[in-house]
């Protein structure tokens, strides 16, 4: 109760002097919203007009459409009647009784969505609207009276977003990342890089270019925003709030976004609707920038914890949702229980049912779309395993997507993890196999290669590997592979393990890949990653994330030099071309054509001599760019060629003739720049002397206008002794340096 | 280019400075002494006691007969360097930071430190040479004829132009002034380096037409002491703390390195601690030469453009002779200009 005038406190009155201070803020956040209330009534309109007689049967016939999305009774339904006793042809309903237990508004809405636009007859179509959709814009006076033609915004071209293929010189463009800048450049070789654009804050967390380098994507607590086109401008943006990770689909037609933080969804959001409430993944169509469907993430369950030490943090299964090649499928693996299969773009799983398959660890789909020998119809591969399940073996399977058809399945015994590496064309797939002993104290590697496109899938074995492999990687689209393998790593010893760098290639055998063999082995190393070129033949091995070694290794798989005996009947000429060190590596990126390799140290991994060093595919520097604050280097990626085969071929057929022009092109742009740099210090150094000229001449001008002497600037005469009495002039100090040039001793007889 | 190592401080270096002929090196340290070198062996001719604090800057008087000294105890002194006598104390009330002749030798500037509810200032001295003989040097003004007062943001160094016409100074935000020294107003103030970040050192060239400025944000600029316009910047990659011109050679040399106090928290691959060369003209960088394991505080260049010397926080000064690559080596520009 408020107190009378006369009754007022000293405080009260004090209270009347806050109350200038601007609450507008408090008061929006926390204003009552009166309408809620309505929150649970519907209005439905376009039924057909009955007479006052049949109008029970028609609330009848609602009600039995309505019980399907929500609970609600005849009492609830309110169908006006004129006074020709003939219905309005539309009614109120209270979609829910107070007893039922669910969340009513949720139902109104459900209703909506569903029952709103459904034809009841030929003629009559429903119209279902919230109630407060009614009173919020149709209420007298929001609606003008007169039909106003919308007017129709006049055709704007939109830039082109594959316009930096169209460089004359064929660069490729690349996006940095440092301090708080964001930029975009193209390549100029050993030149400094041309910018295109550079950008402060231009994200929050990272940048990442979709897959076909269409898009670069900057990451914000709002949500992700795409950019394109010749200047980059905005171009979709998908309102995921506090958004961590993002995933491109294969051909770029969908976006999958994570936060840890389940979404909540406020009222008039325009994207996000209350299907997305409470979820944590959107996979989302980037052509329309509506969300697809939303999912809550299921997290990988991590080693169980020993008894008294606390519960591991549970760790985030991403990418979580895994693309088939063509991007008609997208699926999730609930660990341990299934594999859920969505149609795409209807998000609906595949036969109803997600896969139920006990105790599944992993799967991988075929990364391109697979021909199998004697397999005419469309499919898609998938390839999963399961570890060992009390007396079953683990096994390692392969299924055919739409079919779900299980193509070939292998029995494993006593391991304990399982990698499954699928080659670029899905020709192959090495299932990488840690096996322990049966004392479970030591473990060794094998890897069974499942050979895709061969008649029956026919599985080789390559077990010649005692210690366990900590990185495998296949040549883009080859039948070659390289590995590295650990040895036992002395306990407590400070430095970094010793790990051997494996090479495999197929024996030649006519059109068919032969079994695979070890070309070479390359022992004391302590490499841990691979990088393949894009185009295949040339992988660079590298130690990376290391303290104390920071070596490239260069590698050509197809040495045109003479080839070593032993290895003559493999489809393989081993050549180191070359080892460059780059000090604190955290990170190796080719381009997409194959022409370059950056090496680079991100502050994100430590903060020593952060920068970015450009190499040829052979391994010569370039250039070094020492960077404050780097944190990414990302090549711009290119969209598979439109060359056919025989033009490819072409291509490669006249070589010479095109490298010619190239090179009398690069030779010419050399000459230009050096004429240029010429240039420029011959204007610089004529600059500075000119400027020194009139320096001296304004000087002496000046002195003749003070009158001062010439030698104003020297030691003051007048009152300079001279130093040390009489010897002026320069002190010759002479050294005397004895050298012994030769020493013979010699015996005089 | 074989350095001579000079192992007389016990503590960091903050100056050091070659006399006009070029055969003394003097230099000052944390540690209380001023020492005298013979800069073509690196011979120590002597010290010079009565410091009560760390000296943080010194000078030679053109005619290398006096020697001022400013130092963190609140004086500068003013040594007679044939006898090691020290001639005239002036106290301030705060530190000193750095001291500079006039072209002639007729007047020295002090910059003193802000602190302590003082603001910093730049002050300056009219010093007489005694009698005929060289005695009576004591006889030295007790007061300042000039007191300028940095109201805004204090300065760090000081120097004079040519026919010592302006007083130049750099300050602790990064911006240079330019005052006249017989008013003291401020002519010209000039944000050459970047916001807050102080400048470190300040050089003259030869003919004190222009100057070099080393600065906390990783660059040196050339700039006119007319005008104040920035002529050439040499951007490095780590704070600076001080430049100096060649004479004779077109070159400048920085010296830097991650600072004091975070070098123990980073690998010496990582501190930077080499002195750089860079073409004075063409801005471009030519060579680095290596050798101090702390930052470099401190870079003299002999007059006649023969030797270089720095001074580091690891308490070493280092004197290089210069080679005879070093003198041949010229931008074929300059090799057609030269013909010409």
């Amino acid at each position: 109760m408020a107190p009378s005038f006369d009754t007022l406190t000293e405080q009260d009155l004090h209270e009347e002097e806050e109350e200038e201070v601007d609450f507008s803020d408090l008061k929006e956040q926390y204003e009552v919203k009166l309408e809620e209330g309505l929150d649970t009534f519907v209005v439905i309109d376009g039924l057909p007009i009955v007479p006052q007689d049949s109008r029970q049967k028609l609330v009848k016939f609602l009600l039995r459409k309505l019980t399907s999305v929500g609970q609600t009774s005849e009492d609830a339904v309110f169908m006006p009647v004129n006074d020709k006793e003939m219905t309005e042809g539309c009614c109120g309903l209270y979609t829910d009784l107070p007893s039922s237990s669910t969340k009513p508004p949720e139902q109104a809405m459900a209703a909506v969505k569903q029952l709103h636009g459904v034809p009841l007859d030929k003629k009559h179509t429903l119209a279902v609207n919230k109630l407060m959709d009614i009173e919020r814009y149709g209420r007298e006076g929001r609606i003008e009276e007169e039909y106003q033609e919308p007017t129709t915004e006049p055709f704007k071209e939109k830039e082109h977003l594959r316009s930096w293929l169209g460089d004359a010189n064929a660069r490729d463009q690349f996006a940095l990342y440092r301090n708080d800048k964001v930029g975009v450049f193209w390549n100029n070789k050993s030149n400094p890089p041309e910018n295109v654009v550079d950008r402060a804050h231009w994200t929050q967390l990272f940048v990442q270019w979709s897959p076909k380098g269409n898009f670069l994507a900057s990451v914000h607590p709002q949500g992700v925003q795409l950019w394109g086109g010749a200047s980059f401008s905005k171009q979709k943006q998908f309102p995921h709030p506090f958004v961590q990770l993002i995933e491109f689909s294969p051909l770029e037609g969908y976006l999958t976004t994570w936060s840890s933080r389940p979404i909540q969804v406020e009222e008039g959001q325009p994207i996000l609707t209350f299907e997305e409430d409470g979820k944590n993944i959107i996979v989302w169509d980037i052509e329309t920038g509506k969300p697809l469907r939303s999912f809550v993430s299921h997290d990988l369950t991590a080693a169980p914890a020993v008894e008294g030490d606390v519960q591991p943090k549970k760790k985030v299964q991403w990418p979580a949702f895994k693309w088939s090649a063509d991007e008609k499928y997208v699926a999730r693996m609930l660990q341990g229980q299934s594999i859920s299969i969505y149609e795409v773009p209807n998000m609906n799983l595949l036969s109803r049912t997600s896969v139920k398959i006990e105790g599944v660890n992993d799967f991988e789909w075929s990364p391109a779309t697979v021909t199998r020998e004697g397999v005419k119809h469309y499919e898609q591969l998938l390839c999963f395993w399961t570890p060992e399940i009390g007396s079953n073996p683990a096994r390692v399977a392969m299924m055919s997507v739409p079919s779900k058809e299980i193509v070939r399945t292998r029995n494993l015994f006593n391991v304990s993890d399982v990698k499954l590496h699928w080659q670029s064309q899905g020709t192959y797939v090495c299932v990488k196999v840690d096996r322990h002993s049966k004392s479970k104290k030591s473990l060794a590697t094998n890897l069974e290669i499942f050979r895709v496109k061969e008649k029956g899938v026919p599985v080789e074995v390559v077990d010649s590997l005692k210690d366990t492999v900590i990185n495998f990687s296949w040549e883009p689209n080859g039948s070659r592979f390289v590995l590295i393998n650990t040895g036992e790593n002395p306990t407590g010893a400070a430095v970094p393990p010793k790990t051997a760098v494996s090479f495999f290639a197929p024996e030649k055998k006519g059109n068919v890949a032969g079994s695979f063999k070890l070309v070479r082995t390359v022992d004391k190393k302590t490499s841990n990653g691979i990088y393949w070129s894009p185009k295949g033949r040339f992988v660079v091995v590298a130690t990376v994330h290391s303290q104390s070694n920071f070596d490239l290794d260069f590698w050509d798989m197809d040495f045109e030099g003479e080839k070593i005996e032993a290895e003559k009947d493999l489809a393989a000429n081993l050549q180191l071309m070359k080892t460059v060190e780059h000090y604190g590596v955290t990170d190796i990126e080719w381009d997409s054509t194959g022409r370059y390799v950056v090496s680079s140290a991100s502050v994100w991994t430590h903060s020593m001599e952060n920068g970015w060093n450009l190499h040829t595919f052979s391994g010569n520097t370039l250039s070094e760019n020492p960077t404050e604050k780097f944190k990414q280097f990302l090549w711009r990626p290119r969209p598979a060629t439109l060359l056919s085969k025989e033009e490819q071929k072409q291509v490669r057929k006249n070589l010479r003739e095109y490298s010619k022009e190239f090179d009398e092109e690069d030779k010419y742009a050399v000459d230009i720049a050096n004429t240029a740099v010429v240039e420029t210090r011959k204007r610089v150094l004529s600059e500075w002397v000119a400027w020194l000229r009139r320096e001296m001449e304004l000087q002496a001008e000046e002195k003749e206008a003070f009158g001062l002497p010439d030698d104003a600037d020297s030691p003051k005469l007048a009152l300079d002794a001279p130093i040390g009495g009489e010897d002026k002039g320069d002190a010759v100090v002479e050294e005397i340096v004895e050298e012994i040039v030769e020493e013979t001793e010699e015996v005089i007889g | 280019m074989r350095p001579i190592l000079l192992s007389g401080h016990e503590r960091s270096l903050n100056q050091i400075k070659f006399n006009k002929d070029g055969d003394l090196l003097f230099s000052v340290a944390k540690d209380k002494h001023v020492c005298a070198w013979w800069s073509a062996n690196g011979e120590r001719l002597g010290t010079y006691q009565g410091h009560q604090g760390a000296i943080w800057t010194v000078d030679v008087s053109p005619n290398t007969v006096l020697l001022a000294t400013g130092s963190a105890d609140n004086t500068v002194r003013l040594w007679n360097i044939k006898t090691g006598e020290c001639v005239k104390v002036w106290d301030f009330p705060t530190a000193v930071k750095r001291v500079a002749f006039s072209p002639d030798g007729s007047k020295l500037l002090a910059v003193t430190e802000k602190r302590m509810g003082f603001l910093g200032t730049i002050v300056v001295m009219d010093i007489k040479y005694g009698d005929d003989q060289l005695g009576n040097l004591e006889d030295q003004a007790d007061e300042p004829s000039l007191k300028i007062t940095c109201e805004d943001s204090k300065a760090t160094v000081a120097g004079w132009s040519f026919l010592a016409k302006y007083i130049i100074a750099g300050h602790e935000d990064g911006s240079v002034s330019q005052y006249d020294p017989k008013t003291g107003d401020q002519l010209e103030n000039v944000q050459a380096h970047e916001f807050d970040h102080q400048i470190n050192d300040i050089q003259f060239s030869p003919d004190r037409t222009y100057f070099l400025t080393a600065s906390k944000d990783k660059s040196a600029k050339l700039i006119s002491a007319r005008n104040l316009a920035i002529m050439k910047t040499y951007p490095a990659d780590t704070p600076l703390n001080s430049a100096a011109i060649t004479p004779k050679k077109e070159y400048v040399i920085l010296g830097g390195g991650q600072a004091a106090m975070d070098v123990t928290t980073t690998s010496a691959r990582q501190g930077k601690f080499e002195a750089r060369f860079y073409h004075k003209v063409f801005e471009d960088e030519i060579g680095r030469v290596r050798g101090h394991f702390g930052p470099l505080n401190t870079i003299d260049v002999h007059p006649a453009g023969t030797a270089y010397a720095s001074g580091g926080e690891d308490g070493y000064v280092r004197i290089h002779h210069f080679d005879k690559p070093y003198f041949d080596f010229m931008y074929e520009v300059e090799r057609e200009q030269l013909r010409k």
